[in-house]
């Protein structure tokens, strides 16, 4: 064994934040489903609890064996719409409690799944269950939610985006004295993977197994010290290959984790998301990255190509390094976690617009980025509208997860403390899409052909 | 034949007398088998990485690494063992 690369991996451990972020246990709901409500919510519970009461020990057992901090535990469901179509008449809220109390009995961080997939059209228990999310993500602490209102084989059903706008505005409205967090838990989504590890999106798809362990690796300081160390003067075809191999290395790590975490709990192994996702901690920041490449900061002209280079060498460099990569695999820009988007959002250098061409080309979408109070549902549908458009024509994951600061205007800020992080309230456009939004139907699937 | 196991030692700190005789006195204890030892001065900083046989050890990789922090606090050092097991797959293909 080199000496070398040993103190090459405690170096990325001890001083750049290398870390699984989080092993994510799927459940399958689907044979809970019910007519009476109750029953099927105390079905929800027991199968929960009975599947993953060994996860968040075997989590930190495998942390103490490897000397690799494993952040989350965490686990994704059925789209809870589905069970609530079994129950027609009943509030699909009883499945959120009992999920929020199946997350406190294991003890995991989060438990992703209130979700409802509408891409296409509302199915029964979809109406409902959207309409219920306020309530759902104000009076429960560990549920996440997310809607998927788009994909490129079915287009972008608008009148889902037009009450999705509503839905995040009144969810933050009824968390308000809690920095709006619930918004920050809610994700709208354009084709959703079914495999995501990662929280608030993470929800475990109907095509997937009855139970299935996924792992998301991270790292975005890893990659940053290695443009620091080996980057200088090099040209972008030798960074690329740079991410290619530091991606690699973090991804060996996330494997051996899933494996292990799959062995020792007798569930099969799904996929490892090699994303890289940031923390509010100096230096693991996928902005610093970015910044690393020559950018003077974070939305520059040129971050956009700086964002493509770095999303698909994270891509290339992880592929080879696993049995299976599936989720969202790239890199994630969530302002309020990362510390150097936090600085380019407050000095005015990194903007709504700027963010959302990247989107264009990053691994999901508009990600924790604070608006202000005021801003109305309208415009937020539009701004869903508008990101599930991109996903829709590139054939790539978006997604909306927008906190309105109630009562704040920008320049204020919010705090939600933890891996959320921080942030600015960033200015909107205030124009209105109203007429636009409130016209319904859908946008149809793009041609696949043609591609101009 | 049962298969081995190994694990990888590695000491960081301020160089100071008996830091190899404590390690090792620690690793005797627990039946942790010595394979390979280097270590070197970069700078003021004492490196020194050790490679060990935990087959008939009599703790846990889990429990060991407590036994090491506690002893790397004591000495201010930072000690970690961690299961050979990480450096082979993100290091070889």
């Amino acid at each position: 064994m080199n000496t070398k690369e040993i103190l090459e991996t405690i170096n990325m451990i001890d001083n750049e934040d290398l870390d699984v972020r989080t092993i994510t246990m799927g459940i399958s709901l689907l044979d809970c489903a019910g007519p009476d409500p109750e029953a099927a919510a105390r079905r929800v519970y027991d199968k929960i609890c009975a599947y993953a009461q060994d996860l968040v020990k075997t989590g930190e057992d495998i942390s103490r064996q490897y000397g690799i901090p494993i952040i989350n535990k965490r686990i994704s469901v059925t789209p809870i719409a589905l069970l609530a179509g079994a129950c027609p008449g009943a509030s699909p809220l009883r499945f959120a409690k009992a999920l929020d109390r199946a997350a406190h009995t294991v003890g995991v961080n989060f438990i992703g799944g209130y979700s409802a997939l509408v891409q296409k059209g509302f199915g029964p228990g979809d109406y409902a269950l959207i309409e219920s999310i306020p309530e759902a993500l104000s009076e429960t602490e560990l549920v996440c939610s997310s809607v998927n209102v788009g994909s490129t084989k079915a287009g972008v059903n608008m009148d889902a985006v037009e009450k999705m706008g509503r839905v995040v505005r009144e969810t933050a409205q009824r968390t308000a004295d809690r920095e709006c967090i619930g918004a920050a838990k809610l994700v709208v989504f354009c084709n959703a993977p079914e495999d995501n590890p990662f929280m608030a999106g993470a929800f475990h798809g109907p095509g997937e197994p009855d139970c299935v362990i996924n792992v998301g690796v991270s790292g975005p300081g890893v990659v940053r010290a290695a443009i620091e160390k080996d980057g200088r003067g090099r040209s972008l075809t030798e960074i690329a290959e740079l991410i290619k191999r530091t991606a690699f290395k973090i991804t060996r790590m996330g494997q051996l984790v899933a494996q292990e975490a799959s062995r020792r709990l007798s569930v099969p192994f799904g996929i490892v998301d090699l994303s890289l996702a940031p923390t509010p901690a100096v230096g693991d920041s996928v902005a610093h990255i970015l910044e690393g490449m020559g950018l003077e900061q974070c939305g520059a002209h040129g971050t956009t190509a700086a964002l493509a280079l770095l999303n698909d060498a994270v891509k290339k460099g992880g592929v080879m390094a696993s049995s299976s990569v599936g989720g969202l695999s790239g890199a994630f820009i969530p302002v309020t976690e990362d510390a150097g988007m936090i600085a380019a959002a407050q000095s005015g250098c990194l903007t709504l617009s700027k963010l959302e061409a990247m989107t264009a080309v990053c691994s999901v979408g508009l990600d924790m980025i604070v608006i202000p109070g005021d801003t109305p549902a309208e415009v937020i549908s539009g701004i869903i509208a508008d990101e599930a458009a991109i996903g829709m024509v590139n054939s790539k994951t978006t997604a909306v997860r927008v906190i309105p600061a109630i009562g704040k205007r920008a320049g204020e800020e919010l705090d939600f403390g933890g891996l959320l992080g921080r942030g600015p309230v960033m200015p909107v456009n205030a124009a209105s899409p109203a007429e636009f939004v409130h016209r319904g139907g859908k946008i149809p699937a793009p041609l696949q052909s043609l591609k101009n | 034949m049962e298969k081995s196991e190994k694990a990888v030692i590695t000491v960081i700190g301020k160089d100071m007398v008996g830091i190899l005789a404590k390690v090792t006195a620690l690793c005797a204890e627990k039946d942790v088998n010595v394979l390979e030892v280097t270590q070197s001065i970069l700078q003021d900083l004492f490196v020194m990485v050790m490679l060990v046989d935990i087959t008939k050890a009599t703790a846990s990789v889990a429990e060991l690494a407590d036994i090491f922090d506690e002893l790397g606090e004591k000495m201010d050092l930072k000690i970690h063992i961690m299961h050979e097991d990480i450096f082979n797959s993100m290091h070889k293909i």
